[in-house]
């Protein structure tokens, strides 16, 4: 075992682990940050997506050793109930969820791209929401809350 | 108490008649308002807490909403079927109401008010509209809520209602866009370990050899085996070892009985030659012989779909002094712990199954098998709380999925071409084997000693299940389902949103559009003209109005629009949908309109929530999904092979409620959408090509295959 240090949060770190191990078990199971999810261990479904030095990741396949030294944004990074993301709040304005499982990933991916892009199309974000799955069928109202919160945070929204 | 000479309740009051099983005043200040109906992404604890404010006439935040747990909820079965608010919201409906008026009754007997001057506001006692010293809490000691439910107080009148009828922020939402810990994937209890079961790769199989030492070597840390029978787990403190094993694992395990399947069973047509139960529901079939010029008649298939949840299922169980607690995002806590009852040989009453929310499940899916797998484990391991998340291409390789179906429409057409008589005749396997009616749970047949395979039944014709929506609505002379339910299928077959509806949907609409074409008129103007019910006619006109309907387009440009319609059960939520899609080697879908009716909606953003969810859900049915087959059994085990509907090829959705009708009864609204929207995607995409493809999924393959026959 050794100790690998790295920034989550904004919080430097360290965690004494198998250096294989995936990110996402490292930030569930050892940092006790269960808003990043498991959905297929793949890297195909989008579940587990972070920010790793500000570009979306997926966690599952992450080995924590590819991570050393490196900032980790999750989705509780984001924002809180009491201070939420533009991203956050528009999603609740949207109401946009339903079983709400893979929501964490999609706000982890609209926050890159909002980061990149701050006045992306529909079609902008569609194209950056790919490769997260969402089977509720909520993308209609997804899509809108990115938006807002585009508009939102160009119009000086703070974060 | 109960007379003999009551009206009849509710029947999920009548099932659970105390009414302290469904409301309680036990905090000051608090209500605890008990649902046996359990949230699956569907909004229902939102829409259940509208329903308690409303007639309790209490503000909805001081409402502590208790939801599927076999210690405190009533038993209201399974969450499933679309059935939440017309059946078991009326109950509660009903229960909160009586309760209203006990509260009201004992402030008027006990401290001199005229009762037809009191109310309640905000839990308070007024007359004449003035606040008294009382309230539910200050009278909760005196008013005895364990005697049970007569139906006999009037529930509120529509037209007073503050809460139900007017859209209200989903409960459970924020939780999950700030990351709590909102589900059972995220619950950890103290001195947990992580299991996971090596699945018998077939039903039946056995365990011929296990090579434990293999199995503890390819182990990065400690981890413990546990065989009885041919239930195989491993498990360990460490979650990361744990799931790398069960990776590796059946390389490190040898079977017995491993009879391969077919993959020809892949696609639905194996079902024509299968030996099955038939039924016909209605008429016999017309004796005499039909000549060509008056008959219709044409076959759909669909493969085997998955309920593809996006995340594995996942259980916890703990076996503590005797009693078996476990957390499941099972859709029925009651029927599961009957079942696990069975299973470990216990009484029921030594078991308490608890609701703990998962992703959305979509019908039955490995919840159920999840949950008895950590309580199988947790059986051997007293006091050990247990832990058991399935892996991805284990939910794909072993959850129940749905049956592959063919369905054929055969129509007798009168002089005027419309239909004279209709046979929807329709193979299916079975589409409910859910473990309450028992047996049917993975970790149980691999025990020693496995209970029999559960008979192969229908349910019971309406809603039928594999029949669901097999008979039009429309206004036929004569009309039948021919039924043949096939007893064994390669795969585990149960249910998914939907059911039988999706494919019957499918194939009436698609072949509605062949007649009105064959007539010569407007696939709308040709359903209306044998579509009496208002209701029915309502929702088509509205969709057809809000797309800009245009009768009279061409044919084959590449360009296309479909309509199509059904009630769903024939029994709930009335939907029409219009799709637009572009064709060229593959289906673009462009946009898709909606148009329901599901009476009075407690919440309506969050019904068309559902309903849009139901357009993407049919989308992706329609146009990518299909279970693949092997030798070995399910073989699309990740996100690669079984496709989904993505955010690049989402269309465009509108939604709307056809004048929110607040004075009829609610109708469940969560599987409305599905069929039709899978048939207007057909019909369209038909109308695209001039050419029309009957079997699902319309895959670009199945495009250009339909193309290249010209």
């Amino acid at each position: 075992m050794e100790t690998t240090s790295l920034t989550v949060n904004g919080r430097a770190v360290s965690v004494t682990a198998d250096v294989d191990t995936p990110l996402l078990d490292i930030l569930r199971n050892h940092l006790g940050l269960f808003g990043t999810k498991f959905g297929c261990g793949q890297e195909q479904c989008g579940c587990c997506m972070v920010l790793i030095d500000g570009q979306p990741e997926k966690s599952c396949g992450k080995p924590l050793s590819t991570v050393a030294g490196k900032a980790i944004t999750t989705i509780e990074g984001l924002g809180t109930p009491d201070r939420p993301h533009p991203l956050q709040q528009a999603f609740l304005d949207e109401q946009a969820g339903q079983c709400g499982y893979c929501l964490p990933g999609i706000l982890i991916s609209a926050k890159a791209l909002l980061d990149r892009n701050p006045a992306p199309s529909r079609a902008e974000i569609a194209e950056a929401l790919d490769d997260n799955i969402c089977r509720c069928g909520s993308h209609v109202r997804i899509l809108r809350a990115v938006e807002r919160a585009a508009r939102v945070l160009g119009e000086g929204g703070t974060r | 108490m109960n007379t003999p000479t009551l009206p009849a309740l509710p029947p999920l009051l009548a099932a659970n008649p105390r009414l302290d099983r469904w409301v309680g005043f036990s905090a000051p200040g608090r209500v605890t308002v008990s649902t046996g109906r359990v949230e699956i992404g569907q909004g229902v604890l939102t829409a259940m807490l509208q329903i308690a404010a409303e007639e309790l006439e209490v503000a909805p935040e001081r409402i502590l909403l208790q939801t599927g747990d076999t210690d405190r909820t009533p038993n209201e079965g399974y969450t499933a079927g679309s059935q939440s608010i017309q059946f078991g919201g009326v109950a509660l409906r009903m229960a909160c109401a009586e309760v209203r008026a006990l509260f009201l009754d004992h402030a008027a007997a006990s401290h001199g008010y005229s009762r037809a001057d009191l109310a309640v506001r905000d839990g308070a006692i007024t007359h004449r509209g003035e606040r008294t010293p009382h309230d539910y809490w200050s009278l909760a000691a005196a008013v005895d809520l364990t005697r049970h439910a007569t139906g006999q107080s009037p529930t509120k009148s529509v037209g007073d209602y503050r809460v139900v009828g007017r859209n209200a922020p989903r409960v459970d939402l924020a939780a999950k866009v700030f990351g709590g810990p909102a589900f059972i994937h995220d619950m950890v209890r103290d001195g947990m370990v992580h299991a996971r079961v090596v699945r018998q790769p077939r039903r039946g199989a056995a365990i011929a050899k296990v090579d434990e030492a293999g199995l503890r070597r390819a182990a990065k840390g400690p981890i413990e085996i546990i065989r009885d029978g041919n239930f195989l787990a491993i498990l360990g403190a460490d979650e990361t070892v744990v799931e790398a094993v069960a990776a590796v694992a059946p390389d490190h395990v040898a079977w017995d009985g491993l009879d391969p399947i077919n993959p020809y069973q892949e696609e639905a047509r194996w079902l024509l030659q299968q030996p099955s139960i038939d039924r016909v529901i209605g008429p016999p079939p017309p004796a005499e012989p039909v000549p060509a010029t008056a008959r219709h008649e044409a076959t759909y298939t669909r493969m085997h779909i998955a309920h593809a949840s996006v995340a594995p299922s996942c259980g916890l169980a703990q076996y503590r002094d005797g009693r078996l607690t476990v957390w499941t995002h099972s859709q029925g806590v009651y029927p599961l712990r009957d079942a696990l009852a069975r299973t470990l040989k216990l009484d029921p009453a030594a078991i308490s199954v608890k609701h703990v929310q998962g992703p959305g499940c979509y019908g039955h899916n490995g919840a159920d098998d999840a949950a008895t797998d950590a309580a199988v484990i947790a059986f051997h391991r007293p006091g050990q709380p247990v832990r058991v998340r399935w892996r991805r291409e284990e939910e794909f390789g072993f959850e129940p999925v749905s049956p592959a179906m063919v369905v054929t429409t055969q129509t007798v057409l009168d002089g005027s071409g419309h239909p004279a008589d209709w046979t929807t005749e329709i193979w299916s396997g079975r589409h409910s084997s859910r473990p309450g009616g028992g047996g049917n749970l993975l970790a149980a047949e691999a025990l020693p000693d496995p209970p029999p395979h559960p008979p192969a039944v229908e349910g019971g014709y309406p809603p039928g299940a594999g029949t669901r929506n097999g008979e039009p609505l429309y206004d036929f002379p004569a009309q039948r389902i021919v039924h043949h339910l096939i007893a064994e299928t390669p795969v585990r077959t149960s249910s998914l949103r939907g059911l039988g509806a999706t494919l019957n949907v499918f194939a009436i609409e698609s072949s509605m559009d062949d007649l009105a074409e064959r007539a010569g008129q407007d696939p709308v103007a040709y359903r209306l003209s044998v579509l009496s019910d208002a209701r029915a006619r309502a929702v088509v006109e509205h969709v057809a109005r809000i797309s800009g309907w245009q009768a009279g387009l061409s044919a084959g440009t590449g360009r296309g629009r479909g309509v199509a319609f059904a009630r769903y059960k024939n029994m709930a939520a009335y939907a029409a949908v219009v799709a637009e899609v572009e064709v060229e080697e593959s289906v673009r879908l462009v946009r898709v309109w909606c148009a329901a009716d599901a009476g009075l909606v407690i919440n309506p953003d969050g019904a068309i929530n559902q309903l849009e969810g139901g357009v993407i859900h049919g989308a992706s049915w329609a146009l990518k999904e299909g279970v693949r087959l092997d030798t070995s059994g399910i073989s699309s085990r990740d996100w690669e092979s079984y496709p989904v509907l993505r955010f690049g090829e989402v269309p465009e959705v509108t939604v709307e409620l056809v004048d929110p009708a607040m004075d009829r009864p609610c109708l469940g609204v969560g599987e409305a959408s599905g069929g039709p929207t899978v048939a207007a995607i057909g019909n369209a995409v038909a109308h695209a090509l001039g050419a029309r493809l009957r079997d699902l999924p319309l895959t670009r393959e199945r495009v250009m295959a339909t193309l290249l026959r010209g």
